[in-house]
């Protein structure tokens, strides 16, 4: 864990939808420029809490707080205008639209917020950022494909490359390699990882692929049954005899 | 916001049929009228449909429009064509506000039916009410313009005309703006239009209300243009479907299409009427199957891809 001052400080979070506890007694903190994995089996309770960070879940009890202000009780809107942005297990983009004229859009809701969404869309510095983050995340040559017809990972990098256009302080990705092969994962990630260390964004990602976590976190936390088990530098979280026996499922 | 081809196609087509209204006989003058009116209402509907939304209920908005100039003409007096046709605007505009709220928590069957509902509470209201005029309706004095009482039809040609071509445009400029371009995108994918940043709601609020704008700025032009006002004719579901069906004939490709397609309709229904009186629907009625199986984009479709090969 790093030692600066946490932005993101997750208190005693609680989700339970009826008997079911989907999360409990989750407290983290995560400072300025970490990249973190949190790893864990289906139903571990991973995605619940990306999507109670992100807005789209209301948690049952404990608090989030995010630069100083409480986000619980905010919606994706309003966690998004607050500096916290995210990107989906199943890609979430405008299908019927080219590349390019998906980002065109999520650019201009960045920048004309308020009255300012009645001004005209194009201009000159909203074409010039579009191409910069067509190339920095390798879109360029897909920019004007519609999305329906590209491949998961390419629909994947667009997914992550709308998210950050409202220059988030923090990113949550939610399972970012799934659906790409063996061979392309690497690459992928690499693009992703780049391009956000360019920006400077603090991540959060969920995987189950371990070589991904290991190559590319500075942190792990290990949920297991709505309950974070481990906390820890990943060489050491990978070895740990629970996060051995309920995420990656070796028995001692 | 005048640079683009279809602003100079609007304003110069505009001022051409204003110049050659002059020397047209009253008939075509007549129906350039009634099409150019109920036109606004198909550019509101065209707002709505590219977000994937369909009302079958804006003969509401038509009819609170048509019947707010009949009652400020009868109960106060108001002949002004501009006081009338902003009051009608104005008056769906609110109603459209309000009732907007609701409205945009519904997608689909839901708001199309939704709005029925409210348009036919309307009409019910309207039938059973004596004061209102119940299924007869009123008859409209002649609109003055600026105190002057026009002798001929041709100066509320020009205004009707005159609006329709600042409706366009506003409607064109408007769909460039990033609120304006939230139409495909919130059809496609609305969560991701809201962890973008933008509230869904709060932009089909605005389209909702902008179409509720135009209808009733269409009732009150209709209402003026044909001299009466009766429930039949403006509010009832029928109206509503008339409306849907011109603007699935116009296309939803630019705002240029829905003064065509209304024109189109009024064309298409005199001649069916005349051509077989007892059964004119059935023409209507084969027209909107050949225009759905062989131009789903509408007529705006056949235009664009006859502009496309030329070029």
């Amino acid at each position: 864990m790093s030692n600066a001052a946490p932005i993101l400080q997750v208190r005693n979070l609680l989700k339970t939808f009826g008997a079911v506890v989907a999360a409990k007694d989750i407290n983290i903190d995560v400072s300025k420029g970490e990249i973190v994995g949190i790893i864990g089996a289906n139903g571990a309770g991973k995605t619940c809490f990306v999507n109670m960070v992100t807005g789209y879940l209301t948690p049952t009890g404990g608090s989030i707080v995010f630069e100083g202000a409480e986000l619980v009780g905010k919606g994706p809107r309003e966690v998004t205008h607050a500096g916290i942005s995210r990107s989906f297990q199943v890609s979430q983009v405008f299908h019927s639209m080219t590349v390019e004229e998906n980002l065109r859009i999520a650019l201009a809701i960045a920048e004309n917020r308020g009255v300012d969404a009645l001004r005209p869309m194009e201009s000159d510095a909203l074409e010039a950022k579009c191409s910069d983050v067509l190339r920095r995340y390798k879109l360029e040559p897909h920019k004007h494909m519609t999305v329906s017809v590209l491949s998961q990972g390419i629909r994947k990098l667009l997914d992550i490359a709308m998210a950050v256009v409202s220059e988030p302080r923090i990113l949550l990705l939610d399972e970012p390699t799934s659906g790409i092969s063996v061979e392309e994962k690497f690459d992928f990630m690499d693009v992703v990882m780049g391009a956000l260390k360019e920006d400077n964004v603090t991540v959060l990602f969920v995987e189950h692929d371990m070589e991904i976590v290991e190559r590319y976190v500075s942190r792990v936390l290990a949920f297991y049954q709505g309950e974070i088990i481990a906390d820890m530098a990943p060489d050491k979280a990978l070895a740990d005899n629970k996060v051995q026996e309920f995420v990656i499922g070796k028995r001692h | 916001m005048l640079r683009d081809t279809t602003s100079k196609v609007v304003l110069f087509g505009g001022i051409a049929i204003i110049l050659l209204g002059a020397v047209m006989p009253n008939w075509i003058v007549n129906q350039l009228m009634f099409g150019f009116s109920r036109a606004l209402a198909i550019l509101g509907l065209l707002v709505l449909w590219r977000t994937g939304l369909v009302s079958f209920g804006h003969a509401f908005y038509f009819g609170l429009g048509a019947y707010t100039v009949a009652i400020v003409d009868i109960q106060l007096g108001v002949t002004d064509v501009f006081v009338r046709l902003f009051g009608g605007a104005i008056i769906a505009g609110i109603a459209g506000f309000i009732i907007g709220f609701i409205m945009r928590n519904y997608r689909d069957i839901f708001f199309a039916m939704l709005n029925t509902a409210i348009s036919m509470v309307l009409y019910g209201i309207i039938v059973k009410t004596e004061s209102l005029g119940s299924t007869d309706g009123f008859a409209i004095s002649l609109p003055t313009i600026f105190g002057i009482a026009p002798e001929t039809k041709y100066p509320l040609f020009i205004i009707i005309t005159m609006i329709a071509m600042i409706s366009a445009l506003l409607i064109n400029f408007y769909l460039k703006t990033t609120v304006g371009r939230l139409t495909t995108p919130i059809r496609d994918n609305e969560i991701r239009v809201e962890y973008l940043g933008f509230s869904v709601a709060h932009a089909i609020h605005l389209k909702y209300t902008i179409s509720a704008v135009l209808a009733g700025g269409a009732g009150a032009l209709m209402a003026m243009s044909l001299g009466q006002v009766d429930p039949d004719s403006m509010i009832n579901w029928t109206v509503s479907g008339e409306l849907v069906f011109i603007t699935i004939l116009s296309g939803p490709g630019n705002v240029i299409a829905p003064f065509i397609g209304s024109l189109v309709f009024e064309v298409l229904r005199t001649y069916a009427f005349e051509l077989a009186p007892q059964a004119w629907q059935l023409i209507v009625g084969a027209t909107f199957l050949t225009v759905i199986f062989f131009l789903p984009g509408g007529i705006w479709s056949l235009i664009a891809k006859l502009g496309r090969k030329k070029s």
